[in-house]
Formats: C-alpha cells, sequence, structure tokens
C-alpha cells in the first residue's frame, strides 16, 4: 500500500500508471522512429531536441492545435464518439496491469482474463469510427479489423491460457511469482510463438495491418480522422502496443525475475520488466519493417487453419503432461516440436506451387 | 410467427485514385467491389494529358528531344535513346563509336534506375513499410548523381542528341561508373535477400494477376510483362540497335506470368543491366568525337517517315516520325508501353480481392506522363 486511505491509494496508483504509460507512450513512438531509421540507414528524427527526443511532443503539441474536422456526411455522435471508445479499453486494462510485485493500481484475481476481456472491446471504437465516418475506404477498414481481431483473441486466449494451466492460476502476480526458477516461454515455446503472431494481429501491425493498409484503404478507420481525435486513435495503438508487451513479458518472460529466480528489490524488478518488454517491443518493430502485408483472406485462413489447431494442440499436450504427472523437461520438449512442425508447415504451405488460375469461379458483371 | 427475409447484399463502388498512395501518378480506378472481391474494374485515364505529341510538332527536332524526357520520367534516357536513332535514321547519321557506348552504358543504368523504382514503390504498395524503399533509392540516387555531373539535371537529362551526345562526359567517367555499378551489384542483392522468399511475397504475388503468353501477346503487352509470361523476346536482341549486338547479356523469362514472375524477371533484369554496363566500360575507347561530324545547327531531314522501337524499361517505347523536309517533325506519335499494359488491367484485377488489385497496378510499373502523353 501506498497510502492508507484505501481510496487515496487508488486515485495515486492510478495518476501514476496512467503517467508512466503516457511517457512509455511517447518515448516508444521516439524509439520506433529511431529503430525504423536505423533499419532504413536513415537517421529518423533529429532536430527537435538531442537527437530528436522531443519530437513526440512537438507532434502532441501539433495534433492538438490542429483543426478537428468532421465531413458534413459523417454520424456525428459515432464519430465523435468513437476515439473515446477505442482509447478507454487501452487504458482500463492497465488497472491490473501489474509492473512489479507491487506496483500496480489493482492486482485481480482474474487479472489475465479481465485484460483479454477489456481489450477485446477497442474494435467497437474501431468499428464505430469506420460506419461514423461515412467513408467506403473507412467502411472497408472497419469490417477488416473486426474479422481480424475477433479472430486472432481465440489463439491469443488459447496461447495464455496453456500458461494458466501451468500455473494454476490466473493472477498475473502469481503468475510471475511461478516462473521464479524457469520462465515459461522454456515450458511453452508453442505458446509464446502464437501469442507473437496474434499479437501482431491484435495491434495490426506489419505483418497484419491489414485494417490501416496504407497503399491499399489509406488509414482504414482513420481516413476521416484528425487533430486531436486521430491523435487518441494513435495513442491507444501505442498503449496497447506497450501493454501487450507487457503482459507478453509477465507472461512468457518471467516477468520482474532473473532467469534462474533471485528475489530482487523493486528497483531492479522495475529494470527487468522493462528490459524485457523492451526485447519485445523491439522484434515487434523489427518485424513491422521488414515484412510485406497479408492479404485479408490469408490472414484468416492463417488464423483458423494453422493458429488455431496448433494453440489446441499445445493445450492437448499441457492436459496430457499435466494429468499423467510426466516431468516438466516433456511440457517444453512437445510444445517445441508442435512449434518446429507449425513453422515448417507454413514454410512448405508457401511454397506450394500456384495454382494458375486461382480466381476465375467469380463472373464479371457489367458491361465493358 | 416468423419474418423470414432473405439478407440482401449490394456491390459497392468506390474510386480508387486520382489521388491515391497505390495509383503511382494521377490514375484513377473505379472498383466495384462485392465485399473484398473486385467484380469490375474501369480505369479512368487522362490527367496528365499535355499534348506532349502535338507539342513536339512545334519544336524543332533538338527542342522536341526534351519531351522525350517529360514522357518517360523514369527511364529518361531509354526514350531519349529511342528519339534521336528515329532522327539519325531518317537523316542517314552515323554516330560515333564513343557516343554509341556512352548511349548505351546511360541507358542501361537508367534501366537500373527504374527497376529500382519499381522495386520501391512495389514493396511500398505490398506494405514493406519503406524499408526496401530506402534500399532501393539508396542505389537510385547513386546513379542520379552520376547522371546530374553528367547532364547537369536530375531528372530532365536532354543530354543525347541527333547524331551524338550534347558534350563529353568527365574524365572520371569510367572510374565513377565502376563505382557505381559495383554499390548497385550490393543493392540488388541486398533487395534480393529482404524480399525475394519472403514467405509473405510468395503467398501475396503468386498466381496473382496472371496471363499466359497468348493473351500476353494478344493485348500488344512487351518488356518485362511479356517475358514473365515465358516469352523470349526483347529487342535488344530481336532487332539490335546502337551496339547491343556486340554485348553478352540474357533474356531472363518467368513461367506463369503473374506478379511474382514480374518482379523476377526485372531483379534479374538489373542483374543483366549490370552485366552490360560492365562490358561497355571494358569495350569503350578511351578518346574520339562524340558528335558525328559534319552536323548543320538546324537538322531537316529527308521527307520521308520512319518508326524506331526501342526496349525500355517498361517494354517496347516505339516513336513514328514524319518528315517533310522542314526543321519541325510533321508528325510524331509514342508507341507507349505502359498504356498497352493498362489496357489488360480490368481482365487480370477482376475476381481478385481488392488488396491484390493495389499489386497487379503496382506489378505493371506504370508512368502516367507515359500512358497520358
Amino acid at each position: 500500500m501506498i497510502a492508507d486511505n484505501p481510496w487515496i491509494d487508488a486515485v495515486v496508483r492510478t495518476l501514476l500508471v496512467v503517467m508512466l504509460v503516457i511517457v512509455v507512450a511517447l518515448i516508444l513512438i521516439w524509439v520506433e522512429r529511431k529503430v525504423a531509421g536505423r533499419i532504413q540507414m536513415r537517421l529518423g528524427p533529429m532536430v527537435v531536441g538531442p537527437y530528436g527526443l522531443l519530437q513526440s511532443v512537438a507532434d502532441a503539441i501539433k495534433l492538438l492545435t490542429k483543426e478537428d474536422l468532421r465531413p458534413a456526411s459523417a454520424d456525428r455522435w459515432v464519430f465523435e464518439l468513437a476515439p473515446f471508445v477505442a482509447f478507454v479499453p487501452s487504458l482500463l486494462t492497465l488497472m491490473s496491469l501489474p509492473f512489479t510485485a507491487h506496483l500496480f493500481v489493482r492486482n485481480l484475481e482474474l487479472g489475465l482474463f479481465y485484460i483479454v476481456a477489456v481489450s477485446g472491446l477497442s474494435i467497437v471504437g474501431l468499428l464505430m469510427a469506420g460506419w461514423g465516418s461515412a467513408n467506403k475506404y473507412a467502411l472497408l477498414g472497419a469490417v477488416r479489423a473486426a474479422a481480424q481481431l475477433i479472430s486472432y483473441e481465440i489463439p491469443l486466449v488459447m496461447a495464455i491460457l496453456a500458461v494458466a494451466m501451468v500455473s494454476g492460476t490466473l493472477n498475473l502476480v502469481e503468475i510471475v511469482e511461478g516462473q521464479g526458477r524457469v520462465p515459461y516461454i522454456v515450458w511453452q515455446p508453442l505458446g509464446f510463438v502464437i501469442f507473437i503472431i496474434a499479437t501482431l494481429a491484435e495491434l495490426y501491425r506489419n505483418p497484419f495491418d491489414i485494417p490501416t493498409a496504407e497503399s491499399e484503404i489509406v488509414g482504414g478507420p482513420f481516413i476521416e480522422y484528425s487533430g486531436i481525435r486521430w491523435s487518441m486513435f494513435f495513442f491507444a495503438e501505442y498503449v496497447n502496443v506497450f501493454m501487450l508487451s507487457v503482459l507478453g513479458s509477465l507472461v512468457f518472460l518471467g516477468g520482474w525475475n532473473w532467469p534462474l529466480g533471485n528475489e530482487v528489490g523493486w528497483p531492479l524488478q522495475l529494470v527487468l520488466i522493462f528490459a524485457k518488454t523492451s526485447a519485445m517491443l523491439l522484434v515487434f518493430m523489427w518485424l513491422r519493417v521488414s515484412l510485406p502485408r497479408l492479404r485479408i483472406d490469408q490472414l484468416m485462413s492463417f488464423c483458423w487453419q494453422v493458429l488455431l489447431p496448433f494453440s489446441f494442440l499445445g493445450i492437448i499436450i499441457n492436459g496430457l503432461v499435466l494429468v499423467y504427472e510426466w516431468p516438466d523437461v516433456l511440457l517444453g520438449l512437445f510444445s517445441g516440436v508442435a512449434a518446429l512442425i507449425a513453422g515448417w508447415a507454413v514454410y512448405r504451405g508457401s511454397r506450394r506451387a500456384a495454382p494458375a488460375q486461382p480466381w476465375s469461379s467469380v463472373p464479371a458483371r457489367g458491361t465493358n | 410467427m416468423t419474418i423470414e427475409r432473405e439478407l440482401e447484399t449490394i456491390d459497392v463502388s468506390f474510386n480508387v485514385g486520382p489521388q491515391h498512395p497505390a495509383t503511382h501518378g494521377v490514375f484513377r480506378m473505379v472498383l466495384t467491389v462485392d465485399g473484398e472481391v473486385v467484380v469490375e474494374l474501369e480505369p479512368v485515364i487522362g490527367y496528365l494529358h499535355r499534348g506532349a505529341e502535338k507539342l513536339s510538332e512545334n519544336c524543332d527536332y533538338r527542342q522536341a528531344i526534351g519531351f522525350q524526357d517529360r514522357t518517360e520520367y523514369l527511364s529518361q534516357f531509354n526514350a531519349e535513346l529511342c528519339y534521336v536513332i528515329a532522327v539519325e535514321k531518317l537523316m542517314g547519321l552515323e554516330v560515333p563509336e564513343r557516343a554509341e557506348y556512352i548511349r548505351v552504358i546511360l541507358t542501361e543504368l537508367n534501366r537500373i534506375a527504374s527497376h529500382l523504382m519499381f522495386m520501391g514503390a512495389f514493396s511500398a504498395d505490398l506494405g514493406v513499410f519503406g524499408t526496401l524503399f530506402m534500399y532501393a533509392f539508396r542505389e537510385r540516387e547513386r546513379m542520379q548523381d552520376l547522371f546530374e555531373e553528367i547532364s547537369g539535371d536530375r531528372m530532365m537529362y536532354s543530354y543525347f542528341r541527333v547524331g551524338g551526345l550534347a558534350w563529353d562526359v568527365p574524365e572520371d567517367f569510367v572510374e565513377r561508373t565502376r563505382w557505381v555499378v559495383q554499390q548497385v551489384r550490393q543493392g540488388i542483392a541486398d533487395i534480393d535477400g529482404l524480399l525475394t522468399k519472403n514467405e509473405v511475397l510468395l503467398a501475396r504475388t503468386r498466381g496473382i494477376g496472371v496471363m499466359n503468353a497468348e493473351q500476353s501477346i494478344d493485348w500488344g503487352f512487351s518488356g518485362p510483362m511479356l517475358r514473365a509470361a515465358g516469352v523470349r523476346h526483347d529487342l535488344r536482341r530481336a532487332e539490335p540497335y546502337s551496339i547491343y549486338d556486340r554485348l553478352e547479356f540474357d533474356i531472363p523469362v518467368g513461367e506463369n506470368g503473374d506478379v511474382y514472375d514480374r518482379y523476377i524477371v526485372r531483379l534479374e533484369e538489373m542483374r543483366q543491366s549490370v552485366r552490360i554496363v560492365e562490358q561497355c566500360l571494358d569495350q569503350m575507347p578511351k578518346d574520339g568525337p562524340i558528335v558525328a561530324p559534319g552536323l548543320k545547327r538546324v537538322l531537316r531531314p529527308p521527307a520521308g517517315e520512319v518508326y524506331m522501337r526501342t526496349e525500355n524499361p517498361r517494354g517496347e517505347y516505339g516513336i513514328y516520325l514524319v518528315s517533310k523536309g522542314t526543321d519541325k517533325p510533321y508528325r510524331l506519335k509514342i508507341r507507349s508501353p505502359s498504356f498497352c499494359h493498362l489496357a489488360a488491367l480490368r481482365n487480370m484485377v477482376v475476381g481478385h480481392y481488392v488488396a491484390d488489385a493495389v499489386i497487379i497496378l503496382g506489378s505493371v510499373d506504370i508512368v502516367l506522363c507515359e500512358v497520358d502523353r
């Protein structure tokens, strides 16, 4: 407890976490631009502040002072409320996200369940944005987003569920404490791979940035937004990126523990959790700048035909090992083999000879 | 009581372009989609019509060179070459050997630059977050620097002249070009390594926008689009102009005529162009004139007509020229490859997804200035 009064305690903790996240999101945007710059042989932002550190702040000020445009044909209330509906769930998820053994707003018994459930709500915001904009690109993007985010929620939950089975709890602090000696990535490599892929899809980042596809539907649901409303979507995206990276490092990478389990004080815990989160973030950024985008039907079939069966396989492996009380080593072994098989299947599948004329079943309409 | 009502779906049409990141200029296509599947496509062109042919007919033969740059703004040397050869044919001019070699070197470098532009834009269509674009542009920039040093301009070179070149190249031309070519070779390997075997690229591009050999010929395809369908036809080999009959190079062809093959063919063509440039640098005479001797200040080709076609990065670029013996062309007609390719766009796209429409258009590698003229 930070303060004696539970109300003051809650307020202080909330403010701490929200401030932390705002600062982190601004830094994250800067880091992403720098990393992308380095990979693309550029310098990234260099002008505002030392090494462009204040670029995010300058951008935020610019966005705040921009005109808040609303298309004449837009559905007023849906259009104007959509950014909030998208933004609030991403903040709500932070309420039960522990950063160290003691730094959290509320450590819920069902923390994992709560986070997954609440983060799914942001789809509503995207759908509202797409519908309210009265723009066909936006509508197309929103429908894509809905299909994609709902589909990928399932393998994401399954991957997390695999960990919950091993740890026997949904309380995030207890899950981390369960990884005192060995982080769950060792026992659940398959779950981790599925988690990373599903997370990329949840965050609609490359190669799954189909809802916003810049070169096709030009930003998708956000096309008509400007100024502060657009930046709320943007901000929500980065908060989500941060949140899911923290979640990944809590659930799979051992959170604030040393790899071989030594009790550490809270400053070191904070350093450890941020180091692990940064590793996840850098992987996301690296993938973002180097992969082309999938197509919507390929995305869906990848989810339902590859990720979902393999995530069920992970659960079955867990169930067998836990019920018959086989040694933990088998858990990692089976899961690792399954992950390799999944990778091999994707590799083979993408190199199969392509059909000569795959879409001929759709007849052309109209005259010409 | 139950009310049964069938769910009705309607086709939605929407504009892609003229201002859209995927249309590479001011091209507009009206897509009619059933969900995500394109059922109808109507290309709309003409936003960039400048009357380049008519304008050329009001300029003398030297001034008209500039319009070729503006028509083919990604492979300017190639277009200039086609035009100057046409006029030379009309006049029966012999071009000095050194000028021929310099022309071919610049033309092939320009082909690489144009294909690099394709790589960058195509990868952006595919959704690579700018990385390949920067890789491609790093190499393209080296060549642009070289072109700027030679011609004085980064885009509108106007460097070739009827009968030769405007002025001689800088003294360190051979060394600089060798260095540039070496860098470009590495750059091509980088692009190859980043994209060619990528699973997402394979999934996205294979079997998409297929045009087989027969259809390609029927639609008047040429260049990489035709070769991707497996037709081994290259004007540099089929009817060699300039000094191409002395040079060794392969003609890469694809198998299926899909978007992937078009990408592979262009990638391989860049390697072949590097080969050609290196041969030219070895064979090039160190000294010598760069303009045909005894040329008048004002060119008055004898009355007659000529059709010249060259292998441009985008395909067969043709100039039809009619002279009445005056100092201005009586008629100048440009045959542009992108126009023919764009005509087949509807047949390639219909039945595919919206996302595919974008990459099929990207794989055509259009230059709108050349389509609209």
